[in-house]
C-alpha cells in the first residue's frame, strides 16, 4: 500500500511533514553536499534579522544529558544579503517551497525584514521568532506577553500577504494565552517550541560553560515538553500548528502529529546526526505500515 | 564529509594522558592533513572532534588527549569496538603552498596533526623542521615518529627536563632554525605568540567548541580579517594574516 505523506499548511502542500529547524540547517548548502535535500518537505531558514549580526561571544555550545545548550546569538549575514546571495543559491538545490525564518529586536525590524522577505517567491511562508529581546521594553522577549506577542503579529500582517507562522518561547508561564493572543491579531499558524533557556557550569573552572551564560536548551530531552505544549497550543487554536522541539525519530513525527501538529520540524538532531531529516522521512512509511496508518494527515491531534 | 563505521583496532597510551588510537575502515573521506573526524560515543548528545594524525587506505591514526567525559570513554575502548564516524571534516593545511624550508610548531595535543603534514611535507622534497613544545618529559610523544620521517626535529620543555627550556617561540629564536613559511597548532596563547614572533606567513589550526563539526550551527564562529568564519567548517586551519587576536 502507498503511504500518504502528504500535508497541508495554510494551502501550501507539503510531500511530507518534516522540516529542519532554522538554525540547524543553515541556507541548505552545507547539507546539500550530504544528500539531496529536494526529499524535504520544507526548510525553515537561518533566522535572519535586518543588520548582520555575528552573534555572542565563544563559547556557544554547550553538551547536556540528551541535548545541548546553544548561545548563537543569531548570527546571520542580514536580510539584504540573505537575499541577495543566500536565497540563490537556495534555489538552485531545493525546488520546494521555503520558510522564512524572522527575527527582530523592535517591531520595526520585524515588519522591515517580513515585507522584504514576503516578496521573494521561494518563500511560502513567514516563521516569526518571538523569542527575541525587545530592546525597547527593557529587553524582555516579545514572546513573553500576549500583548507584545500580538504587537508583532498584528505589525508583521500589515505587511505581508503570505501565511504568517508565529514562533513561540515556551520560558512563558502560559503559552496559550500567547497563541491565542497571536491567533487573534491574524497569525495563520503557530510554530512551537523554540528552545528552552539553560545553563551548565563547569565546576572545575567554576564558570558557565557558555561565554554568555544562558542559553537555548534543545535535543530530545525537550521532546516530552514540547508535546505538552503542542497539545495544549493545537486544541486552544484553530490555526494549523508546526511542532518542534526534541523531534529525533520518525515515531516522534507521529507523536507529535497526533498532538496536534501539523508539520514538525527537526532541530538540535541535525547537528549530531547530519542525515536525520533523510532517515526520518524514509523510515515515516515503515511506522505507519506498523500503526496502521493510511495518510499521515489523519492522525493530526487525534488525540483528544 | 563522510559518515562511516570504523572499527578500533588499536588504542594504547604514549603518555599518561595522551592515546594513540588506530581505526580500520573506509577513510576516503579524508583528504588532507589537518582535517579532523567526529565521532559518536554512547551516552553522550555531540560528536567529538578529533584531529587527523595520520591516515592511509583503510587506516586512521588519532591521537587524543584525555581531557573529558568524551576522551575518557575512548581512552577505554577495546579492539574491535565500532564507531559512527564523520571523516574529512574541515579545510585542512595548505601542502602546496609554495616554501622551501617549512617550520611546523606543535603544541602539547597540537602535535599530531602535524605528523601526516610532515608526511605529506616531506613528499614534496620540502626541507622541514618541526618545533614540538611540551610541559615536562613525561609528556612527550611522537618526536622519534618525526624524527623517523626525515624531519630535524626540536623539543622545548616549560620545565627544561628535556630540549630547550621554555615555549616553542623560545625554540624558534634559540635554535636559530630557518624557515621561509609556517604551520602550527597548539593552544591558543601558543599559537598568539607565534604569529607575532614569525616574521615570515603561515597557518594556525585553531581550536573552538563545536556544535556540528560541519558548518551549520554556526557554534563555532570567530571574527577574522575576512569576516565571521567557522572554524569547523572554513578552518580549522586559517592564514596568520587572517586571524584576529
Amino acid at each position: 500500500m502507498v503511504r500518504d505523506l502528504s500535508v497541508e499548511l495554510c494551502g501550501v502542500a507539503l510531500d511530507n511533514p518534516v522540516i529542519p529547524a532554522s538554525g540547524t540547517f543553515g541556507f541548505g548548502k552545507e547539507m546539500s553536499e550530504v544528500y539531496d535535500i529536494n526529499i524535504l518537505g520544507s526548510i525553515s531558514f537561518k533566522g535572519t534579522t535586518r543588520d548582520a549580526r555575528f552573534g555572542n561571544p565563544t563559547p556557544r555550545i554547550a553538551e547536556c544529558p540528551s541535548g545541548l545548550i546553544n548561545s548563537v546569538g543569531l548570527q546571520n549575514p542580514g536580510v539584504d544579503a540573505v537575499i541577495a546571495h543566500e536565497l540563490p543559491e537556495l534555489r538552485k538545490i531545493f525546488r520546494k517551497p521555503i520558510i522564512a525564518n524572522i527575527s527582530g529586536f523592535s517591531i520595526e525590524e520585524y515588519v522591515e525584514c517580513c515585507s522584504k522577505l514576503d516578496k521573494e517567491e521561494q518563500v511560502a511562508i513567514l516563521e516569526v521568532n518571538i523569542s527575541c529581546p525587545n530592546v525597547h521594553n527593557g529587553g524582555m522577549a516579545f514572546g513573553t506577553s500576549p500583548e507584545s506577542a500580538a504587537a508583532v503579529t498584528r505589525a508583521v500582517k500589515a505587511v505581508t500577504t503570505k501565511p504568517v507562522f508565529i514562533k513561540l518561547s515556551p520560558n512563558v508561564t502560559d503559552i496559550v494565552a500567547i497563541a491565542k493572543a497571536c491567533e487573534e491579531a491574524g497569525a495563520d499558524g503557530i510554530t512551537l517550541i523554540n528552545t528552552m533557556l539553560g545553563m551548565r557550569i563547569d565546576i572545575a573552572r567554576r564558570k558557565p560553560v557558555i561565554a554568555n551564560k544562558m542559553g537555548g536548551f534543545s535535543g530530545a530531552a525537550i521532546f516530552p515538553i514540547a508535546v505538552r505544549m503542542v497539545y495544549q497550543v493545537a486544541h486552544a487554536v484553530k490555526i494549523p500548528v508546526i511542532g518542534c522541539g526534541g523531534v529525533a525519530t520518525a515515531e516522534d513525527v507521529v507523536e507529535m502529529m497526533m498532538a496536534g501538529a501539523t508539520a514538525v520540524q527537526v532541530g538540535a538532531e541535525n547537528l549530531r546526526n547530519p542525515y536525520a531529516c533523510k532517515e526520518i522521512i524514509e523510515e515515516l512509511p515503515f511506522v505507519m505500515e506498523r500503526l496502521g496508518i493510511e495518510k499521515l494527515s489523519d492522525i493530526i491531534g487525534i488525540i483528544e | 564529509m563522510q559518515r562511516v563505521v570504523l572499527t578500533v583496532a588499536k588504542n594504547l597510551p604514549l603518555t599518561p594522558l595522551i592515546y594513540e588510537m588506530q581505526l580500520v575502515g573506509d577513510v576516503s573521506g579524508i583528504t588532507r592533513a589537518g582535517q579532523f573526524v567526529e565521532i559518536a560515543l554512547d551516552g553522550l548528545y555531540l560528536r567529538r572532534p578529533i584531529s587527523v594524525c595520520d591516515y592511509e587506505e583503510g587506516r586512521l591514526t588519532l591521537v587524543y588527549k584525555v581531557v573529558g567525559k568524551g576522551t575518557d570513554l575512548m581512552s577505554q575502548m577495546a579492539e574491535g569496538t565500532e564507531l559512527d564516524v564523520l571523516t574529512g571534516l574541515g579545510n585542512g593545511f595548505d601542502v602546496d603552498y609554495e616554501c622551501r624550508k617549512p617550520l611546523l610548531v606543535g603544541g602539547g595535543v597540537g602535535v599530531p596533526p602535524l605528523y601526516r603534514l610532515t608526511r605529506d611535507l616531506i613528499a614534496r622534497g620540502k626541507e622541514v623542521s618541526v618545533v614540538l613544545g611540551f610541559n615536562t618529559e613525561s609528556e612527550i610523544f611522537y618526536a622519534e615518529r618525526f624524527e623517523a620521517l626525515g624531519a630535524k626535529v626540536i623539543v622545548a620543555t616549560a620545565d627544561g627536563s628535556v630540549g630547550i627550556k621554555g615555549f616553542v617561540t623560545d625554540a624558534i629564536r634559540e635554535s636559530g632554525v630557518e624557515y621561509d613559511y609556517f604551520y602550527s597548532c597548539g593552544p591558543l596563547p601558543m599559537l598568539k605568540a607565534l604569529c607575532s614572533a614569525t616574521t615570515t606567513s603561515g597557518e594556525v589550526s585553531l581550536e573552538e567548541r563545536m556544535g556540528c563539526g560541519f558548518g551549520i550551527c554556526m557554534g563555532c564562529s570567530i571574527m577574522t580579517a575576512n569576516g565571521a568564519k567557522r572554524v569547523c567548517k572554513d578552518g580549522p586551519v586559517f592564514k596568520k594574516e587572517e586571524v584576529i587576536w
